[in-house]
């Protein structure tokens, strides 16, 4: 046999993994990568800017870029566009962010590792576009990367346990947190966390991560409210305060439990949404919950597709890093009875055992109460919860057009699920021809090897 | 070792590494950029929501986020209906 050809898309956890162990099992592999250094997400990090009390796992990160050895690693790097067939095919354009002379490439592999992860879902709440407010993973971006914090007194609000290194990397950078306000109850975390918990000790690592978050939470007395939200974020020409309110068990906010706390910096994460465009490109199978359906070798329904890490359900780094070892390896035709599949399929299962405990912190359909009629939804278009709610009997392409809600430069990646949830239907939004931002120059210079699919010209 | 930027004529320094994103918020300015008739600026910080693009060295849409600056980077506000 020949050595298999292997594209990994996406250099966090998950590719990093995928990358390494295929290479191992004697593949010819490829890495792409929109960021400048590998890591993703997770790793993100300058060797200079970084606060090191900022990065978790170092040791197993410098292992994964030591295996890269044999690797080409391609940064910079954006994915517009693949195709399935044989070979399958990946374009990508690489060069300073979206500068205007960028070097077009395609790659051709007989596998292909999708780990392109996942960001934050951030949930609208009147007064979201002001100067101030940011994403919880914008703060993490901007600490670990730039050694940057966005105010001296910040609200942490949202959902799940990510909200825990966000404060974290606040308090790093000399700021104070004002409050982290987390939507679960403190009921509904004690039920979810604490049922056998016996299931979590194999995920020790990842408690003992938490286990430092609550720490340093509690050497800087950061008040910890949960069954709450932040219902309105107040100022004139920057945030000045917030309002931050009771939900009940299905986030509707209770009225009469309004306190206003002042802060000139909110960081908002309500968990973390998959980014399935190259997936969906692929033609591979997405599950009802939005996820890429993988079996036990983490290959899709497409051939020579495998997917791994967030995109095919959220599960945390370390959930991450044992199915980009098993895609990897069975990209590169290590079957499924090898031995050298046994240690990272039973840290997947391990994971997966941590990984279900997320779904205590799930978004649930109330919160949409907590939206004015002149609530902006989609940023890009200042497309209003009103607008949206009108159309909401229209087809999802009527409904677009009419509202131009998700038809912005971020193609509906901020607003497409809340939309959804107010639709209360699927907007199909996350179907998108082209994967990333491509200068009309760079596509009429596109001189395809091979003809681009005829459907959607 | 420090850079130096121009942002819409003004001079900001900057630690060499920085994206022109925290280049802009370590000088103070939290927005610059208007949608919808409001200030916008960093929201994301990953690349995807497109709320912080500038022109930059005459190029328009470059996301101020991830776009690393280069020493004398000459960068502008955009401004969209």
């Amino acid at each position: 046999m020949s050595v298999r050809r292997i594209v990994v898309i996406g250099a966090g956890p998950a590719g990093l993994a995928a990358a390494a162990s295929a290479a191992r099992a004697g593949a010819d592999v490829v890495i792409v990568d929109e960021g400048e250094r590998v890591g993703g997400q997770f790793w993100r990090h300058h060797p200079a800017l970084t606060d090191q009390r900022l990065q978790h796992q170092l040791g197993r990160f410098r292992e994964l870029e030591s295996a890269l050895g044999g690797v080409r690693v391609l940064s910079s790097a954006s994915v517009w566009r693949v195709e399935s067939g044989a070979p399958l095919r990946v374009h990508a354009l690489t060069g300073p962010v979206d500068g205007a002379e960028r070097r077009a490439e395609t790659l051709e592999a007989d596998a292909v590792v999708l780990a392109t992860g996942a960001h934050d879902r951030v949930l609208p709440v009147p007064g979201w576009t002001l100067p101030g407010v940011t994403s919880a993973g914008a703060v993490q971006a901007l600490a670990k990367r730039d050694g940057v914090s966005l105010g001296a007194r910040t609200v942490v609000a949202g959902a799940g346990p990510f909200l825990l290194p966000v404060a974290q990397s606040v308090a790093v950078l000399g700021g104070e947190v004002a409050e982290v306000v987390e939507a679960a109850s403190i009921g509904a975390i004690l039920r979810g966390w604490g049922a056998r918990a016996w299931e979590l000790t194999a995920a020790a690592g990842k408690a003992g991560e938490l286990g430092s978050y609550v720490a340093s939470l509690m050497k800087t007395r950061t008040p910890y409210r949960f069954g709450s939200a932040v219902t309105r974020i107040h100022g004139d020409s920057s945030v000045e305060a917030v309002t931050v309110q009771r939900i009940d068990a299905d986030w509707r906010p209770v009225a009469g439990t309004e306190r206003t706390v002042e802060c000139d910096a909110v960081a908002l994460g309500h968990g973390f949404t998959p980014r399935l465009e190259a997936a969906i490109q692929f033609g591979c199978d997405i599950t009802p919950e939005r996820f890429v359906r993988t079996d036990e070798q983490q290959l899709t329904t497409v051939p020579g597709v495998f997917a791994a890490g967030e995109i095919t359900g959220i599960g945390g780094a370390d959930a991450a890093l044992a199915e980009g070892e098993i895609a990897g390896l069975s990209a590169a035709g290590i079957r499924a009875s090898d031995p050298l599949l046994r240690a990272p399929v039973a840290a997947r299962r391990r994971m997966r055992a941590f990984a279900a405990r997320l779904a205590t912190h799930a978004i649930r359909p109330g919160w949409t109460g907590w939206l004015d009629d002149d609530t902006i939804v989609c940023r890009c278009e200042a497309a209003t919860k009103a607008a949206i709610a009108e159309y909401s009997a229209a087809s999802s392409r009527g409904m677009r057009l009419a509202t131009r809600a998700g038809l912005g430069a971020c193609q509906g990646r901020t607003c497409g699920r809340s939309v959804e949830d107010i639709l209360g239907a699927p907007s199909g939004i996350d179907r998108r021809p082209v994967l990333s931002s491509v200068r009309i120059g760079e596509l009429a210079a596109h001189r395809p090897t091979h003809p681009l699919i005829e459907e959607e010209s | 070792m420090s850079i130096r930027i121009e942002f819409d004529g003004q001079p900001l320094d900057g630690r060499d590494g920085q994206s022109i994103g925290g280049i802009l918020l370590s000088n103070g300015r939290r927005t610059w950029r208007t949608a919808g008739g409001s200030q916008r600026g960093i929201f994301c910080g990953i690349g995807i929501c497109q709320d912080c693009v500038v022109t930059v060295n005459g190029v328009e849409g470059v996301r101020a986020c991830q776009r690393t600056a280069c020493d004398g980077d000459r960068v502008e506000r955009e401004v969209r209906a």
